[in-house]
């Protein structure tokens, strides 16, 4: 009793009483790496001589980071990768198929699992009531050979929502607000646990989302309870079976609790450069955009892309705008092309990336050009983050950048709806 | 005990400075890597460092992005520790996997070019141009005994499991 949703997930994979500021060796549900971190723990796996995988059917490759690769040397990392997969016979998500995160989340994550990937998003998982937390390279490859590792129970920040969104706000508009709220390092060891009537009402597509950013507070995890949208969700994905009712004692103990008001939010931004730095996207009104990106973990779903497809629906970019679009998924794609997002976002002046994580960490498909401004639906806005140190990143919803592409300067959705 | 010059940063150092996504092709050639650590914040870091030497920053450093090779390059380039005000989570733990020690102190009181003397066993940092003393905050046990061993490899090596 008197558990938050990370000490009952701990609790139940360390087989102990786990209580916040416990060390506990959890079994691990679930283990991945995508192509960045991918090929530096093979390596360690290799030279180790640790390199028997502990469950091949649960230990995942993605490629998504440099999807398709743009350079050689990116190409023989794919190569490697490719191989080790066939060789150990674990599972791979090739070029094309989507960010891992979103593709952990249609096919693989559950409640009560816990999670682990070489990729600091991994918190993305905890939408489905998964305790799901980011490592590095070595810690996943110590995971793929023994098939759990060692944790300290974070103590706990409840985040209570209640009331209902204003038109033209959205999700990512109260994660942004948390966070200007919390701070970039306001949650470091922390886990944010997130309850209250308005989380009820929010589909999986906006959880994720919001447990996506977690980790921009500096959280171990971003925890939701698994209920009646969970198992709609998991249904709906032919994986009904993994559905568990998962919901925080009553009588728990939280560090800190947050209570929002949803219907006092308003279209927020991240400002250059740190994901705390917000203002009020009408305060920014103005700002020359040159470059307006849609996609990625946080906002490359398919409700996302309808959001921005019915902003931008009969109209056109601003012709100073680059307007970017990547879905998170393959399973998003084609969703989006029978929807007619596709067609809608094409329409309006849109270059449609292929499924992955396309312009948002700089490597390629949509690096900014000195002294240029980004709109961006992703997560981070740090200096140098898409490619150019020289470059200002604003971070915002689906809504507000598609606002922003047609005015070609930072606007406030409601002024358009 | 350690002895050093310290090259001071400030808050908030991600990893996308320490390592850029646009350097992602380097990634399996960390020699090459190693040469342009931190360079969209300091151009002269890498050139400047010397074995032995301390990276000094304020909160959060390291936040941001799980790749093992933001740490690793600072290790390569021949920063012996990371003292910091804090540290983010991933970058913490990835730091100490792979052997290179991070402490985590009030910062303020040490300059860029201070000579500095660390006793990692104690947590103690001695400022010898400014003639201060900080400790430590301590680490969980496990992440001083995978630091002792060189690094989490090495740890599940010897021990075969993790041993809290």
């Amino acid at each position: 009793m008197r558990k938050t949703l990370a000490e009952k997930i701990l609790s139940a994979k360390s087989g102990t009483e786990a209580r916040a500021g416990d060390i506990v060796i959890a079994q691990l549900d679930l283990v991945f790496v995508q192509d960045s971190t991918g090929p530096l723990t093979l390596r360690q796996l290799n030279e180790s001589e640790l390199d028997i995988i502990h469950n091949p059917n649960r230990t995942i490759i993605f490629l998504d980071h440099s999807a398709p690769s743009p350079a050689r040397a990116l190409s023989n990392d794919h190569s490697f990768l490719r191989d080790f997969a066939k060789e150990k016979g674990v599972v791979l998500s090739d070029v094309g198929e989507g960010v891992c995160h979103q593709i952990v989340a249609e096919s693989f994550a559950g409640p009560g699992e816990v999670v682990v990937g070489a990729d600091s998003h991994t918190v993305t998982a905890g939408a489905l009531g998964a305790f799901a937390t980011g490592m590095g390279s070595t810690d996943i490859a110590i995971a793929f050979a023994f098939g759990k590792t060692w944790f300290r129970v974070p103590e706990t920040f409840k985040v209570t929502v209640h009331g209902r969104f204003s038109r033209g706000v959205y999700v990512k508009d109260l994660i942004l607000y948390l966070i200007g709220k919390i701070g970039a390092d306001g949650a470091t060891f922390k886990a944010l646990e997130f309850g209250g009537e308005g989380v009820e009402m929010m589909g999986m597509s906006e959880r994720l989302t919001v447990a996506n950013m977690a980790v921009e507070a500096g959280a171990d995890a971003g925890l939701f309870p698994s209920d009646s949208v969970t198992r709609s969700y998991l249904e709906s994905q032919g994986r009904g079976e993994s559905y568990i009712p998962l919901h925080p004692d009553t009588d728990a103990t939280y560090e800190r609790t947050i209570a929002i008001d949803a219907g006092r939010l308003e279209p927020t931004v991240s400002r250059p450069h740190a994901v705390d730095n917000i203002a009020l996207a009408r305060e920014l009104k103005g700002i020359p955009i040159d470059q307006v990106f849609i996609g990625t973990c946080t906002n490359g779903r398919l409700d996302d892309l309808r959001i921005a497809a019915g902003i931008m629906q009969g109209r056109s970019r601003h012709p100073r705008v680059r307007l970017i679009v990547a879905p998170a998924s393959r399973e998003v794609l084609l969703s989006a092309v029978a929807e007619g997002y596709i067609a809608t976002l094409i329409e309006a002046g849109a270059t449609i990336l292929p499924p992955g994580c396309g312009a948002c960490l700089g490597t390629h498909q949509g690096v900014l050009g000195d002294g240029e401004a980004c709109f961006s639906t992703a997560n981070r806005n740090f200096k140098g983050r898409m490619g150019n140190p020289s470059a200002f990143i604003y971070l915002g919803s689906p809504a507000t950048a598609a606002a922003t592409a047609i005015r070609g300067e930072i606007t406030d959705p409601r002024e358009i709806l | 005990m350690l002895r050093g010059r310290a090259f001071k940063f400030g808050d908030n150092i991600s990893t996308d400075r320490i390592v850029p996504g646009k350097l992602l092709h380097l990634r399996s050639n960390l020699p090459e890597l190693a040469k342009h650590v931190l360079e969209d914040a300091d151009p002269t870091f890498a050139q400047r460092v010397r074995k032995g030497d301390f990276l000094v920053a304020g909160k959060n450093f390291g936040l941001g992005s799980s790749r093992e090779h933001a740490p690793l390059v600072i290790k390569m380039a021949g920063v012996s520790a990371v003292i910091a005000r804090s540290a983010a989570r991933i970058f913490y733990r990835n730091a100490i996997n792979i052997g290179l020690p991070v402490l985590l102190c009030d910062t303020d009181g040490i300059d860029d070019g201070d000579e500095l003397e660390v006793d990692l066993k104690a947590g103690r940092i001695k400022d010898l141009t400014n003639k201060v003393e900080l400790h430590s905050s301590r680490m969980p046990r496990i992440m001083l005994d995978i630091l002792q061993e060189g690094g989490l490899i090495p740890y599940m090596q010897k021990h075969k499991n993790f041993d809290v």
